[in-house]
């Protein structure tokens, strides 16, 4: 790496665009990067081709960073494609590395999710009842659509990746300390998500403001109450997955008075983060009685929804009961 | 797989004071019971964290059992309403994941009691005998 | 110190005695009637009256409240000290010619019938003041004083109504050396002390004769001192000086290595079978009650009596009364059998009733249990095998008048019948104390189905509990009787004993642990520990778990979000790896 600057690559699978973002807003930082590297695919930004990448060297590229969770056809086949292009793959954002928004999808399958877009939503105009076809041929010629999957992946669930930077999207502080470290081969151990692995309460300054004994018994969303600015949500009785979400983002949700919603993923130890915020929530409930336990259980509208909001597709479960095909 | 032929996998986690002794007693007074059940022993069903459930359902499992003390036995006071807490809400969750509320059950059975532990195992194993195989296929990339 | 002479006796006595007090310790016996020795003297009857030489000067005083003076010379009954004493007595009972004591001494001094006119012959108050003394002196209540003057002069409330002040203590009449104070108890106030509602007891007193510690104590609801500040006559009386009216109840703390459960029963409450009439019909009674009843420093004397106060007929006696029934308690008494036989026995002894057993099954399991049923058999007591279904006072033959009519199926002859007894005893069952739900919580132990304290192992722990260093004793564990109790005690205090020599104690690896570098310090778990084993730290911004504190139930460590929180031997991931078991064909 010392008379050729490292090559980049960035990519992006299914996500909102928002990581894409997050890397123009490194704002005067960028140019830090750019400095030091060679960017040589980026879709967003930069008009390269598939073949380019095709035509370059396995391995020569020293990092690709891809954002989003992989739901075609076409985004495994370009993953796959830069996996085998790349030394080192980093999974950027929340969609890559649990799944994300997109991931929430699993909750229902390609033949319920085209039905919705393209036939039920009250905003649908498709007298004809036209849906995406892979293959179609209009005037003679061929056309070709990828393949829309029913289940939504992270991105380790199609390749191997080597670093997770987490959030949605990576907080700039995370991206300019990868960068530097993969710049400086100071890197550590493969697998690595680049973020402290402790829940977010630690760096929390509403943490302190618990009580002795957290019981919650009215659960409120967010929009049902004016939040207190210092005091930690869950005392207030407003679902916070702080505690069991990776810190590092910098408690931006929180500063903004809104409780966490989890886009940092688990800690280390912790397979499953639903499940997880589920045990810690659930015991708090301020409940003995299983009618009481119910009343209180009735009133949290999407259990799943709300736990794995950005997780769904590395849970354990990973996605609703396919039904069987008759 | 014919339903005949079914034999459903239970898997069940049970407090070491009173629904595992329960069991045991079953087993000492010689009590028949369904074989389906699969048996991890935790000290309390508050040890029984929702990540060993959904785990269990990954694995095969066609029905999960939380077994534990009668509210206000519980060895270490509460755990059992904690445990209680945690079915309801899970029960919920797993509802959206398409689990039926029938595979995820909670029990109370005592030390003393061996005849409802017989009675739990065979009436569940026959519940989910009807409800038929919940062959967990989710999100393993096969396409 | 003080010489005198009474009746030619030398005495010496110390200075402040009485002249009475005085001949009293010379056993020279000297008529009173307004003395009280817990009172202060009052010389109100002047029957107390004696000659005295004093300085070359005979007077007549009254002994009750005359101090001793050196060189006294007394005589209590010489001619002068007669006929004065027998002129105030004859007094006296023209006033009060139906007071007992006076007669006594009237009698005594050999008087017939008084010179004087007799205004009322049913008279009693000697106007001797004990009562208004003792209202005012003991009591501090104040509720009676002497009203008029001369011949009208008497005690009563002010202006003849029932006091407000008086506070129902009926010291006034305890005091009353002659019966003319009798009460009634119009608001209810009356201390009637219960011992199972059998009769009265006083406000100090030894809670039953077979108490241990055999000391009294005080009943402060009782007590006038706790009302009123005065009275305090006990400390008065008790020459050991132990009484303390400023003593509290306090609780104490005492640190110890293992502790035996011993806390009992309570009987079955009978009034939740309303159909057996129990608070209803004064002789329906329970066992308790006619342990009482028959017990030698009971109510009666040991006398088995109806409530009328005559001797029952026939008596019934009722077995299982809130046992072996699924609408009270399932199980079996274990002891309601065999008592039922002992106050078959005894009721047998001491009276010529006719005695009839209503039973379900006869359990005599015990040691020479069988052979006492088969002597009440021979004893003539009838035994009916069937449940009772009812005790009525409606009769429907003349025979059944006035009776307490048992109904009953005979399941042997497969008939109901109605059997007229007197007495009704309700062999009720036993039942876990009162608090001892909270015994239970306090030391953490479980109960078995029928709430009784569950024992580790029904065969191979039987007096240990879950809870380790924690034993159990007697009826706390189930019913049983005596010898098993005591046998369980016995057993209870080795295992105790054991634990203390030993004098370590195993915990079971099994708590759970925070690891610092993972602990965000969340304080999930912290609210969650039933032993408030865990804390947060603030400095160090991280929850910490006492170890000696944690029994290892692992809530903490299934809730713990970040997965900072592990328990030792049942970690995550061996209890994920012993799924993962399960599934290998
Ligand atoms: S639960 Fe949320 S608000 Fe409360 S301390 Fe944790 S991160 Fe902060
Ligand atoms: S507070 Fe939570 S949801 Fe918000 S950015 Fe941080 S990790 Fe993401
Ligand atoms: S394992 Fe149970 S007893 Fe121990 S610290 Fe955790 S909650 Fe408390
Ligand atoms: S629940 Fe876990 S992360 Fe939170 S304070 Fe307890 S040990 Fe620490
Ligand atoms: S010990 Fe049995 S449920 Fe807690
Ligand atoms: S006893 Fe002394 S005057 Fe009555």
């Amino acid at each position: 790496m010392s008379d050729q600057k490292p090559k980049v690559a960035f990519y992006w699978c299914a996500s909102c665009g928002g990581c894409e973002e997050a890397v123009i807003d490194l704002a005067e930082d960028i140019l830090k990067v750019v400095e030091a590297v060679d960017i040589v695919f980026w879709p967003v930004a930069l008009d390269f081709k598939k073949s380019d990448v095709e035509a370059m060297e396995d391995g020569s590229i020293a990092v690709s960073f891809i954002n989003g969770a992989v739901r075609l056809s076409e985004q495994e086949e370009m993953v796959k494609l830069l996996r085998r292009k790349s030394q080192l793959v980093v999974a950027f954002g929340s969609c890559a590395h649990l799944g994300g928004i997109p991931g929430l999808a699993n909750f229902w399958d390609k033949e319920s999710i085209f039905n919705r877009a393209y036939h039920t939503t009250p905003s649908t105009d498709n007298p004809e009842g036209v849906v995406p076809q892979e293959k179609c041929t209009i005037d003679g010629k061929e056309l070709y659509l990828p393949s829309f999957f029913n289940t939504v992946y992270a991105l380790d669930q199609v390749i191997d990746v080597d670093y997770y930077l987490p959030g949605c999207a990576p907080p700039r502080d995370l991206i300019m300390n990868a960068v530097q470290a993969i710049l400086e081969g100071n890197l550590p151990p493969k697998g690595s998500v680049l973020s402290p692995n402790k829940a977010l309460c630690e760096d929390c300054d509403r943490n302190d403001t618990k009580p002795e004994k957290l019981a919650i018994k009215d659960i409120k969303r967010p929009w049902e109450v004016i939040l207190d600015p210092e005091v930690c949500f869950l005392a207030q009785g407003v679902i916070c997955l702080g505690p069991a979400t990776r810190t590092g983002c910098g408690q931006r949700c929180i500063s903004a008075n809104m409780p966490c919603r989890g886009c940092f993923g688990p800690t280390d130890q912790v397979i499953d983060m639903g499940a997880k915020f589920l045990a810690a929530f659930a015991s708090i409930l301020d409940a003995d009685d299983e009618s009481e336990v119910e009343k209180i259980v009735e009133t949290i509208v999407d259990p799943a929804g709300t736990f794995y909001r950005f997780s769904l597709p590395t849970s354990i479960l990973r996605r609703r009961k396919m039904e069987e095909k008759r | 797989m014919s339903q005949q032929a079914f034999e459903p996998k239970l898997v069940g986690f049970l407090c070491n004071w009173c629904s595992y002794t329960g069991a045991d007693l079953a087993g000492t007074a010689r009590m028949t019971y369904a074989p389906n059940l699969r048996i991890i022993r935790v000290m309390c069903s508050g040890r029984v964290d929702p990540q060993f459930v959904l785990k269990a359902f990954q694995e095969g499992a066609d029905g999960v059992l939380i077994s534990g003390c009668h509210p206000g036995d519980c060895h270490y006071q509460e755990g059992n309403y904690k445990a209680l807490r945690r079915h309801r809400l899970l029960s919920k969750m797993l509802e959206q994941f398409g689990i039926e509320k029938e595979r995820f059950r909670l029990e109370w059975v005592s030390a003393a009691e061996g005849a409802k532990f017989q009675k739990v195992c065979n009436e569940f194993t026959e519940q989910i005998r009807k409800l038929g195989p919940l062959s967990w296929n989710g999100g393993k990339k096969n396409e | 110190m003080i010489h005198l002479t009474i009746d030619g006796k030398k005495l010496e006595v110390e200075e402040g005695t009485t002249i009475l007090q005085a001949a009293e310790k010379a056993d020279i016996h000297i008529p009173t009637l307004c003395f009280h020795p817990l009172l202060e003297p009052y010389a109100s009857c002047r029957v107390c009256i004696v000659e005295v030489e004093h300085q070359g000067k005979k007077e007549l005083l009254t002994s009750c409240n005359t101090l001793v003076r050196e060189g006294m010379v007394v005589e209590t009954a010489s001619e002068r000290v007669l006929r004065a004493r027998k002129l105030n007595v004859e007094m006296l009972l023209a006033r009060a010619p139906a007071a007992e004591p006076v007669k006594k001494i009237a009698q005594e001094l050999g008087i017939e019938k008084p010179r004087f006119e007799i205004k009322d012959p049913q008279e009693k108050c000697i106007l001797c003041g004990l009562c208004v003394r003792a209202c005012e002196e003991v009591v501090g209540a104040n509720a009676i004083s002497f009203i008029n003057r001369g011949q009208e002069r008497e005690v009563a409330p002010p202006f003849g109504e029932p006091s407000e002040a008086c506070i129902g203590c009926t010291a006034c009449a305890f005091f009353c050396p002659t019966g003319a104070i009798t009460y009634e108890d119009l608001y209810g106030r009356q201390v009637i002390h219960e011992e199972l509602n059998l009769g009265p007891a006083t406000a100090i007193r030894v809670p039953i004769r077979q108490a241990v510690p055999m000391v009294p104590f005080i009943d402060e609801d009782a007590c006038i001192h706790f009302k009123t500040g005065n009275c305090q006559l006990c400390v008065k009386v008790c020459e050991k000086e132990a009484i303390n009216h400023d003593m509290k109840e306090e609780e104490i703390e005492i640190e110890v290595g293992s502790i035996i459960l011993a806390s009992g029963f309570k009987p079955f409450d009978a009034r939740r079978i309303p159909a057996y009439g129990y608070g209803r019909f004064p002789n329906v009674i329970t066992a308790l009650e006619f342990e009482r009843l028959v017990n030698a420093s009971g109510p009666t004397g040991g006398k088995i009596l109806l409530a009328n106060g005559q001797e029952p007929k026939a008596v019934g006696i009722i077995h299982c009364v809130g046992s072996r029934d699924e609408n009270y308690n399932e199980y079996c008494s274990r002891v309601c059998c065999m008592y039922s036989l002992k106050f078959a026995h005894l009721i047998r002894e001491k009276t010529e009733a006719d005695i009839y057993d209503f039973y379900i099954d006869m359990r005599c399991f015990g040691k020479g249990y069988e052979e006492f049923y088969h002597r009440l058999l021979h004893e003539g007591t009838k035994f009916i095998r069937g449940r009772v279904s009812e005790i009525t006072d409606i009769p429907l033959t003349p025979e059944e008048e006035g009776k307490l009519i048992i109904r009953v199926e005979d399941t042997l002859v497969g008939t109901v019948r109605r059997i007229p007894v007197d007495m009704v005893i309700l062999a009720t069952g036993l039942e876990p104390s009162l608090d001892h739900n909270e015994i239970a919580h306090i030391f953490n132990i479980s109960c078995s189905q029928d709430t009784f304290f569950l024992e580790r192992h029904p065969k191979l722990a039987p007096v240990s509990t879950f809870s380790d260093g924690i034993f159990l004793a007697g009826t706390c564990q189930s019913p049983k009787d005596i010898p098993d109790t005591v046998a369980q005690a016995g057993a209870a205090a080795s295992e105790a004993l054991a634990l203390a020599d030993k004098g370590t104690f195993e915990l079971e690896p099994i708590t759970a642990e925070i690891d610092e570098k993972l602990c965000a310090g969340c304080q999930i778990c912290v609210s969650l520990c039933p032993f408030n084993a865990i804390t947060y730290n603030k400095e160090k911004h991280i929850s910490e778990v006492n170890d000696a504190l944690c029994k290892g139930c692992g809530t903490c460590v299934s809730a713990c979000p970040s997965g900072a929180a592990q328990q030792k031997h049942f970690r995550d991931l061996q209890i994920m790896a012993e799924i993962e078991g399960l599934f290998i064909d």
